[in-house]
């Protein structure tokens, strides 16, 4: 598998480093109920299909990035930076 | 019908005409007293065990494709008790216990063979932690013997004791520790449990779960509707999405686990030899093929398939700890799918739904622990209590704080 980063292009799986799905970046607020924190570190759709995750560029540009994602075919249809995305 | 020598002796003189299929063909009734969503290993126990155990006989299993074609037909057949935590420990010492009666339990030849396990250290800091690991094992009443570098040498004169990079420390043996044939216990299971009286309906896949004011009261299927006030999720691999239909979202990530099987060798490797520092461990099927793994390809998928990186990581690993295996031909990979939780220990409870009980995230453990899943899912089902041995796989316990990480790696699904 290879990942497209919007800033180093075509490069192998083994340069990146997976985290998890996109729930990461939905960070409780402090003080928000313990639901929302076990829902934000723990439950997962986890879709067999197309899905959104977190990885992060260890051996290139060290960006974060949120991968698109089909985990039945593992076809890739996009990647963006965390960095540029709208909160 | 009863299987024995005699029988495949008198068989086998009169034209092995007198062999019945193993279990029925039912068609679904309209209701049961209790439904086991998902015919593997550990959904069929639980119906062996319900009806055993509890005396619960008008139950169905709904497998949507055939019985045992899911994990219990793809994984690497490890059997062993060597776990640490209180609430794993007691678990897998009752597993390993039922796994040796499983046999005369089942009047089915699953070819458990205790051949023993090794699990190899490679530094004084790794020894203590296994020093410990085995004194866990022994005070929960099973067998664990540490192993230095020579006594290793004794049972596997073939490793390289020479390399400079993992240097082997020495091991702890597991004497009781083994494997087994896989679809044999999913058979087994499923005659046991049909000779009770249980419903296996196959080719039945269940696309709804019927829930009224709080309570289960049935499931749709590709079969039509059945109904039942008890619904066992029992489709480790497939959790996420049968729980969804309950609208339920699980503690689970699905991950893909690589295993590996040369062609078949002389008997050459004669215990079960896990390198933890490479992600590496082997045995060899009574067929004479070598089974080894490695580790998750570490991202979610549920492909059934892996990537090329780790099957590279694995082969390095096996070179290095055995180099006498590049010799052999790989035969075949495959990838399984793993429900990963985010401490790397099971689920096994009921559920927010009236009736509804789940049984999952058996990361890559689940084949050990298929008799002792069933026996504590039986359990739960049929009393409403979670079993002794079982009572700390809570389906909360991520909320609550009472994480069973095994490994103590952290609360992360890929981690473990």
């Amino acid at each position: 598998m290879r990942l497209k980063c919007p800033l180093c292009g075509d490069r192998d799986r083994r340069e990146f480093y997976y985290y998890g799905a996109e729930d990461y970046l939905h960070r409780p607020a402090e003080g928000a109920p313990l639901a929302d924190w076990d829902n934000y570190l723990h439950l997962r759709d986890n879709p067999a299909g197309v899905t959104k995750d977190l990885w992060y560029h260890e051996q290139g540009c060290a960006q974060w990035l949120v991968v698109t994602r089909n985990t039945v075919t593992h076809e890739i249809s996009g990647v963006e930076l965390v960095a540029e995305r709208k909160a | 019908m009863r299987y024995s020598g005699l029988k495949v002796i008198t068989e086998g003189l009169f034209g092995n005409k007198g062999w019945t299929p193993a279990w029925r063909d039912p068609a679904p009734k309209a209701e049961y007293d209790a439904i086991i969503i998902g015919g593997g290993g550990h959904g069929l126990a639980t119906a062996f065990y319900l009806a055993k155990n509890h005396g619960l006989t008008n139950i169905a299993v709904l497998e949507k494709s055939h019985i045992g074609s899911g994990n219990i037909g793809r994984n690497t057949t490890i059997v062993r008790a060597n776990y640490f935590l209180p609430g794993n420990s007691e678990f897998y010492s009752h597993s390993l216990k039922l796994w040796e009666q499983m046999e005369s339990e089942l009047n089915y030849n699953v070819m458990h063979s205790q051949r023993g396990l090794i699990n190899l250290f490679h530094s004084d800091g790794q020894r203590d932690a296994f020093v410990r690991r085995g004194n866990a094992m022994i005070n929960q009443g099973d067998d664990a013997i540490l192993l230095d570098r020579e006594g290793v040498r004794e049972h596997l004169p073939y490793l390289d004791f020479e390399q400079t990079r993992f240097p082997i420390y020495g091991g702890l043996l597991h004497p009781r520790g083994g494997s087994a044939r896989h679809d044999a216990v999913a058979w087994g299971y499923a005659r046991g449990a049909d000779q009770r009286g249980v419903d296996l309906i196959q080719n039945c896949e269940v696309t709804g779960i019927d829930i009224a004011n709080g309570k289960v009261v049935g499931v749709q299927t590709t079969r039509g509707a059945i109904r039942a006030k008890k619904v066992g999720i029992i489709v480790a691999g497939r959790s996420s999405q049968v729980a969804a239909m309950a609208g339920m979202r699980l503690p689970i990530e699905s991950h893909i686990l690589q295993a590996f099987v040369t062609e078949g060798l002389k008997p050459v490797i004669n215990h079960v030899v896990s390198f933890g520092m490479g992600h590496f461990y082997i045995s060899q099927s009574d067929k004479g093929g070598l089974v080894f793994g490695g580790d998750l390809d570490f991202y979610a998928s549920y492909a059934s398939r892996g990537n090329l990186p780790m099957v590279e990581h694995v082969m390095e690993a096996g070179m290095t700890l055995m180099p006498m295996i590049g010799r052999a031909k790989v035969l075949r990979s495959w990838g399984g799918i793993m429900d990963m939780s985010p401490d790397g220990s099971p689920i096994i409870d009921k559920t927010h739904i009236d009736g509804l009980f789940v049984d999952c995230g058996w990361n890559y453990g689940g084949f050990k622990a298929v008799p002792a899943s069933g026996w504590c899912m039986a359990h739960l089902m049929a009393t409403g209590e979670s079993h002794e041995v079982a009572k700390m796989f809570r389906l909360d316990r991520f909320a609550t704080g009472h994480l069973l990480d095994e490994e103590g790696t952290g609360s992360q699904h890929n981690l473990h």
